[in-house]
């Protein structure tokens, strides 16, 4: 437990009384790639906006690299290299795909707060943000309007955006979801290779993008976590099986 | 993917940030305001340039960074009064009375912003409104200061540095020229700055951009900072061309007006700001014979405006040609 870069202890989040999340630890390895799985509603989505702190928790403490984040500024997590991206696809839309990428760059600078000066100087980013462009696969479309990207192309320009902060924690929502099979691969080649040196934690509905990728799953259902440990544990756990497919025993692989 | 029929890059630079197309209409801006006071009455020109001045501050808050401030005329009248009382009772000189406005207005909106950014939507609306009603309470005593009722009157227009007389309209019209044209390109340079295009990609995406390590709140408290800054020094040159600050200056009307300049001119647009502002002040010059009908003439080319044209004159302008204006 002493490598784990993330630990939550009995997180919680209640909505006006429904507990979308209810005393949930999670113990996130160094430089591994950890699955979140679950249902549509299991709390995901919500666990995300809890360990980001785009939500208070109710309930329950996080530490990132040992130190205690739950009182933080989603802002001020980022700032720790704990960068998520979103499940609903998350670009500035009239900006270009390059401007994108920069402008999670230009955090480098700081708050970016000198109104007095040209944009110009953002230009210092161009080669870093083309060359984080290309590993996407995004070179042609560095002039292109985020808006005017197709799905999958958007949610690599996202992923290329977050790893411009060149984070030590990615928490990546569904990176593949509403994908053609030729995006998801590239997605999945794209994240073998960014996670060198970095940590991941992915939520993932595509189970055989999930024992390709994770070291680690945590499964998730009604708020709880139901099982944890590695893909062969947990797609034999009867309790996986009977949350995915109701009382038919077929295994999780025929999902 | 039809993406590639679509529009790919977008419009070029062509220079200080400004578009080819951005670049002609400032050229024929400035050909127009250097051409107009000869045929045109130059203090009706001059209150454009101050409300010009005005709601492009507003257009930051409303266009550019999504934030609808019903209070703006807070800023303005105090800009006002203050370069008033600057150049009336302390004897400063012109220039010393608008940058005296200009802090003013900063520093009241740093203040009030501060309180009001906390809020979204209709919530911060409210919020400025309210705020600005404190300031109105405050003008409508006769502490001596504002003058009441009576409001501040024979405002001197001074001399620049001590020397340059602004008594001639058209020696003021310089003035006013030359202040308008650093407020524009201190706005255009504004929106071309590294803190623009955190603003904008805000605007775009507040949680995106939060989830990069941005904070929206200190990037919405300078732009208000801004707007009231803009605000002060429209109010202050304003006092200097028409000799007088009147209680209607922190009005709620004012602070109606100015979005109603920004939304008919074409809100998040460069030139919107003037074009709105010519057009609402040219009605109150030329309906003044209508008198209390001038208000409600303004509604309907209000309610005309956002049926016929959501985007403003020079958003829809900008939309037929397909530019950037
Ligand atoms: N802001 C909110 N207010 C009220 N209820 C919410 C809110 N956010 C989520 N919920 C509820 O909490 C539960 C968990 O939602 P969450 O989005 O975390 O699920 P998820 O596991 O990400 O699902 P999916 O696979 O569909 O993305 C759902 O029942 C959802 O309706
Ligand atoms: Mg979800």
């Amino acid at each position: 437990m002493t490598s784990s870069i993330l630990e939550a202890r009995g997180l919680s989040k209640g909505f006006r009384g429904f507990m979308a999340v209810q005393g949930v630890d999670f113990d996130i390895e160094q430089d591994s790639i950890h699955a979140l799985i679950g249902p549509n509603g299991a709390g995901k989505t919500t666990c995300f906006n809890l360990l980001t702190k785009f939500l208070q928790p109710t309930a329950g403490t996080m530490r990132f690299e040992g130190q205690d984040i739950t009182a933080l500024a989603p802002a001020d997590i980022a700032r720790r290299g704990m960068v998520r991206s979103f499940q609903i696809s998350a670009v500035f839309g009239h900006m270009t795909a390059l401007e994108n990428v920069r402008i999670a760059l230009a955090r480098a600078r700081g708050g970016n707060f000198d109104f007095w000066r040209g944009e110009k100087i953002l230009n210092q980013y161009n080669d870093q943000a083309q060359a984080l462009l290309v590993d996407v696969g995004l070179d042609d479309h560095a002039d292109t309007q985020a808006a005017l990207l197709s799905y999958g192309r958007k949610r690599a320009l996202e992923i290329a955006t977050t790893l411009a902060l060149d984070p030590r924690l990615l928490l990546l929502d569904e990176p593949t979801a509403g994908m053609t099979e030729a995006d998801v691969e590239r997605i999945v080649a794209l994240i073998r290779k960014i996670r060198k040196g970095r940590t991941i934690l992915m939520v993932e509905h595509n189970l055989s993008v999930v024992s390709g990728l994770s070291d680690r799953i945590t499964v998730l259902a009604r708020g709880r976590v139901l099982a944890a440990g590695d893909y062969a544990t947990v797609s034999r756990d009867p309790a996986v099986i009977e949350a995915y497919l109701g009382s038919d025993h077929s295994g999780v692989d025929h999902v | 993917m039809s993406e590639s029929a679509l529009p790919k890059a977008p419009p070029r630079e062509l220079i200080w940030g400004f578009t080819g197309a951005q670049s002609v209409a400032f050229a024929l801006m400035l050909t127009t305001l250097v051409v107009a006071p000869f045929v045109a009455y130059p203090v009706f020109l001059m209150q454009v340039m101050c409300f010009a001045i005005f709601a492009m501050g507003a257009n930051l808050l409303m266009g550019y960074t999504g934030l609808l401030s019903l209070g703006q005329a807070a800023y303005y009248g105090m800009g006002a009064y203050v370069g008033g009382y600057a150049v009336q009772t302390l004897h400063l000189t012109p220039e010393a009375g608008i940058a005296l406005g200009t802090l003013t207005g900063a520093a009241i909106g740093a203040v009030f912003g501060w309180l009001a950014i906390r809020r979204q939507t209709i919530y911060f609306a409210m919020i400025t409104l309210a705020l600005a009603q404190f300031v109105n309470f405050f003008a409508v005593q006769d502490t001596g200061f504002t003058g009441g009722e009576n409001g501040m009157q024979n405002i001197p227009r001074g001399r620049v540095a001590g020397m340059f007389s602004l008594h001639s309209d058209l020696h003021l019209y310089v003035f006013a020229l030359v202040v308008f044209l650093i407020a524009f390109l201190f706005v255009h340079r504004v929106v071309h700055s590294p803190f623009g295009q955190v603003v904008k990609a805000i605007r775009e995406n507040e949680n995106r951009a939060i989830s990069l390590g941005y904070k929206p709140a200190q990037y919405k408290w300078i732009v208000f900072t801004i707007a009231a800054g803009l605000a002060g020094l429209a109010g202050a040159l304003n006092a200097l061309v028409t000799h007088i600050v009147t209680l209607t200056d922190v009005g709620n009307a004012t602070s109606g007006i100015v979005v109603l300049m920004v939304l008919v001119g074409g809100i998040g647009t460069i030139y919107g700001p003037l074009i709105g502002a010519a057009i609402i002040i040219a009605m109150q010059y030329y309906l003044a014979s209508f008198s209390d009908w001038v208000t409600v003439i303004q509604g309907v080319i209000f309610i005309a405006c956002v049926l016929l044209f959501r985007r403003g004159i020079i958003g829809e302008l900008a939309a037929k040609l397909k530019l950037a204006l």
